[in-house]
């Protein structure tokens, strides 16, 4: 408590500091959003909670890691993380999910969480329960006397994000695939009438998503770091931000994806790194709680 | 005599002799009974009731809490036994120890059904997988706030009172508690299952919307049930945390990756929804385990993974859903007998 | 003409931005059984839901025997003695269907402690006899989620017979029933309503079970009232007919 008044106070006393959070947290929120995306576009398509969502940032996260190990420059592990989640994600997609799907959605659940837990230990046994993180060996810039720095990893990480974020809603919009996708996101029996499979559909999402959280964890890897275990709070954090937002509603998935990363850059500093995750699960009881209240007004619960 | 009376009486016999018998596996057992009551009052919210939940473990940890602060609080001031600071070393007397561990169950019991009425308050808002998550973040938040809650020594944990006497008696006694425990509850399913509470839950299962249409008085149905099968949750947390002689909010009471876990894949391996499909699933779960625990070696997780997915994917009737299905003359309901209690009058009937 | 037992006054309701219900007002006598008609997307379920509390209402009041009802929650409504039943037929499928009338015992009184009795013979008797009346006591064993759908629909009507309801919603009662049933439903409804003694408020696309049926029907279209009286009266109304499209 006490640490948080002194914390509070540095906040008041120099302003500049809070222009500093902001920044980290708008690039660390580009990378929230662009996975949280990812989740809400396999929810919306397939109408499956993707529990382990954090776990294939994780594995992204790790081969970035091992490229640093090498020598090799970590920031091509994006592209390179990208193609392995890519084909991770359609063997989990064709060996579980597309038999989960049909099922209720607590079995779905259940089944990614259960996917979690592998990825989990498997990357433990791999590579250890430390905490690791790559060096892009990229300048910082200091501004306002040290006060701020912004560093050049974050900066292209943010980059990186962004055109990732574009490709994929191009792609969306004018892709045969990313019109087949949107379709059968809406009716599938009717997309299936006119010419498109629903299971193709499904195993291209999955697939995308699992490659864009590849690519996100190689990111996060550079920016901030990974371990074995962090995937879960990943995992609730991105589904504090689809829930917050609403699923069909992509670009407050976005909003609300930059709004988690200042919302943890502030928390981090004012409570310290040690509260992350209780920070995280409060604030998911919170927007639980807020949809609730919400949906009462109608006489609704929340589904 | 019925077939659940027999089983019971059967699980008695067996219970009663089992540490005598193999007196070396007494502790293994008795974590077995302790998974017994982890199946069994998940599948009162999962199974009879619908609601699946990711964080019946809050109970658990919480009845461990509650009992080490009544054991130790009565005698002790709390917050100094469990600093870093104390430096002498406290011995509990016979009466202390089981006044304390008595009232400490008591406080436990309550506590935890109490926790459950106001988790209901907040949660029950929530339907499926909604409900799955709130839950897991339910258990997560408890034992990050309790991992930072020095009264209690945060993350170092308690040591717990130490038991008044000999090793051997020390198993014995945690042994038959949990023993005690698993039956009690068992017992006391059974009958629950069998009065229109029991109706209640699996309608509300079935079709919630409908049954609030027909007027039952869900919201208090479902807060009671929770609190119900919170109870011995609670009760088991406080005697574990004793039997363990020591806990800590991440791996002992709160271990939301493991027990808790455990409780949802051991009633979807038995078959969610029965009274023995818990139980079945308990016993085969916990043996196995036992078993290939050392064998698997920094593997067990993934194992414990994989096994989650298979048996979602393939299983998900569970066993006794299985025998169910595949041998309906042994294992089918046994519609009751034929009552001429009232004249059927001469309707034709609806083909 | 006896005295409303449920009373709409000014019901509107929008949903999503469609506007369901305006300004709907309209009378169902006690112990009466009366229609509300109307083509497809005229507002009829909408109105169902209104009444038994499924969602707040935008403006107007809804009376059930004097009382104001409007801002009641579903359960409420039902321990009142308004009932309804379901488009889509629910009932509890993992259930037998003894258990499913068991269930549906009224709760009216019911205090929590009183889950926990001993079932009483007199609510076995008595499930017995409402599945008898609707022709499922052979069945009454099997699990409800292997009938046929016309059985289910044929409990469900049961279920809500077994809870003593004063008014009953029924939303299309004979919908996807074998046209050779049907009067035997009828007739189990007109039972119901002389013998029991419950309002029937009845949704119907069947024209010639509902004209044949009820004393008072009302017609919806585009979410408003549009007519209003006997079946006579109403089958010869030229705005009827038209919203129709001469189809029926």
């Amino acid at each position: 408590m006490q640490h948080l008044i002194e914390n509070i106070t540095i906040l008041t006393a120099a302003p500049v500091i809070n222009l500093g959070l902001l920044i980290d947290g708008i690039l660390i929120g580009a990378i929230f959003a662009l996975a949280a995306y990812g989740l809400a576009l396999v929810w919306g398509v397939m109408n499956v909670k993707n529990l382990a969502q954090g776990d294939f940032i994780m594995t992204g996260g790790y081969i970035a890691w091992s490229l640093g190990r090498h020598g090799i420059q970590p920031l091509f592990g994006v592209p390179l993380a990208f193609v392995l989640l890519w084909g991770i994600g359609y063997v989990i997609y064709y060996l579980v999910v597309r038999k989960v799907i049909t099922r209720d959605l607590f079995t779905s659940l259940l089944a990614t969480f259960g996917i979690a837990i592998c990825l989990q230990q498997t990357l433990n046994l791999i590579f250890g329960p430390d905490t690791q993180s790559a060096q892009a060996d990229l300048p910082t810039w200091q501004f306002a006397d040290g006060l701020i720095s912004i560093a050049a990893t974050r900066l292209i990480g943010f980059a990186l994000a962004v055109i990732l974020a574009i490709a994929v809603v191009l792609f969306m919009k004018n892709s045969r695939m990313g019109q087949a996708i949107r379709a059968t996101a809406q009716d599938a029996r009717a997309a299936r009438v006119l010419g498109i499979e629903p299971e193709k559909v499904y195993a291209f999402t999955f697939s995308l998503n699992a490659a864009i959280c590849g690519a996100v964890g190689a990111l996060v890897v550079l920016v901030w770091n990974v371990q074995p275990f962090l995937g879960t709070t990943y995992s609730i954090r991105l589904f504090v931000i689809v829930t917050a937002a609403g699923v069909g509603n992509l670009p407050g998935v976005i909003a609300a994806g930059f709004g988690m990363g200042v919302f943890e850059q502030f928390g981090g500093f004012l409570f310290g790194a040690e509260f992350q995750q209780a920070l995280i699960v409060i604030l998911l009881l919170g927007v639980l709680t807020f949809r609730i209240l919400q949906l009462r007004r109608f006489r609704q619960a929340v589904q | 005599m019925n077939r659940n009376t027999l089983a019971l009486i059967g699980i008695t016999v067996l219970g009663l002799i089992a540490p005598f018998l193999l007196p070396q596996y007494s502790n293994e057992i008795a974590v077995m009974w302790l998974m017994i009551v982890f199946a069994s009052t998940w599948d009162v919210l999962g199974g009879q009731m619908g609601y699946n939940s990711l964080g019946n473990i809050v109970f658990f940890g919480a009845g461990m809490y509650i009992s080490a602060i009544v054991q130790i609080g009565l005698y002790y001031d709390v917050a100094m036994y469990t600093s870093g600071a104390r430096t002498t070393h406290i011995v509990f007397t016979h009466a202390q120890y089981f006044t304390g561990f008595t009232l400490g169950v008591f406080a436990a019991g309550i506590g935890a059904a109490i926790l459950a009425v106001l988790a209901g308050f907040i949660l029950f808002g929530l339907r499926g997988p909604y409900f799955a998550i709130g839950t897991l973040g339910l258990a997560i938040a408890a034992a990050e706030i309790v991992a930072s809650w020095t009264y209690v020594g945060a993350a170092s944990g308690v040591s717990m009172p130490v038991f008044p006497g000999g090793p051997e008696a020390q198993k014995l006694y945690f042994y038959f508690l949990l023993f005690a425990l698993a039956l009690g509850t068992l017992v006391f399913l059974r009958w629950l299952y069998a009065t229109k509470f029991g109706l209640a839950l699996n309608a509300i299962r079935d079709d919630e919307q409908k049954a609030e249409a027909m007027g039952l008085q869900t919201k208090q149905y479902k807060r009671f049930a929770w609190a119900l099968s919170a109870i011995p949750l609670g009760i088991s947390g406080a005697v574990f945390g004793n039997m363990t002689g020591f806990i800590d909010p991440r791996e002992i009471a709160f271990p939301t990756t493991t027990f808790n876990i455990f409780m949802v894949l051991m009633v979807l391996l038995g078959g969610k929804g029965t009274l023995w499909g818990p139980v079945i699933g308990a016993v085969l779960f916990h043996v196995i385990k036992e078993v290939t625990w050392t064998y698997f070696l920094g593997w067990q997780y993934i194992a414990l993974g994989l096994l989650i997915v298979i048996t979602v994917v393939y299983f998900p009737q569970g066993i006794v859903g299985w025998l169910t299905e595949n041998y309906p003359n042994v294992f089918g309901e046994r519609p009751k007998d034929e009552r001429n209690s009232v004249k059927a009058p001469v309707l034709e009937s609806a083909e | 003409m006896s005295e409303a037992i449920l009373e709409l006054t000014g019901v509107s309701k929008t949903y999503g931005g469609v506007r369901a219900n305006t300004n709907v007002s309209l009378n169902v006598p006690r112990g009466s059984i009366t229609g509300l008609i109307g083509p497809n997307g005229s507002g009829k379920t909408t109105l169902f839901n209104s009444i038994v509390g499924y969602h707040p209402i935008d403006a107007g009041s809804i009376r059930f025997e004097g009382q104001e009802i409007s801002n009641l929650h579903v359960q409420e409504i039902a321990r009142l003695g308004l009932l309804r039943t379901f488009q889509t037929t629910r009932i509890y499928g993992k259930m037998n269907c003894m258990q499913n009338m068991l269930i549906s015992l009224p709760h009216r009184r019911a205090g929590l402690l009183d889950m926990f009795s001993r079932q009483h013979d007199e609510a076995a008797e008595k499930a017995e006899h409402l599945l008898a009346f609707v022709g499922l006591y052979e069945k009454r064993w099997l699990r409800s989620g292997s009938l046929s759908f016309g059985q289910q629909k044929l409990l469900e009507f049961a279920m809500a017979l077994m809870n003593e309801p004063t008014v009953l919603l029924l939303d299309e009662p004979t919908a996807g029933i074998n046209p050779t049933l049907i009067n035997g439903l009828l007739d189990r409804l007109r039972r119901a309503n002389t013998e029991f003694g419950i309002t029937l408020f009845i949704i119907e696309h069947n024209m010639r079970v509902i004209m044949s049926m009820a004393s008072t029907i009302y017609c919806l279209a585009h979410g408003e009232m549009l007519a209003a009286g006997t079946p006579n009266e109403v089958q010869n109304d030229r705005r009827v007919i038209d919203a129709y499209l001469g189809v029926h």
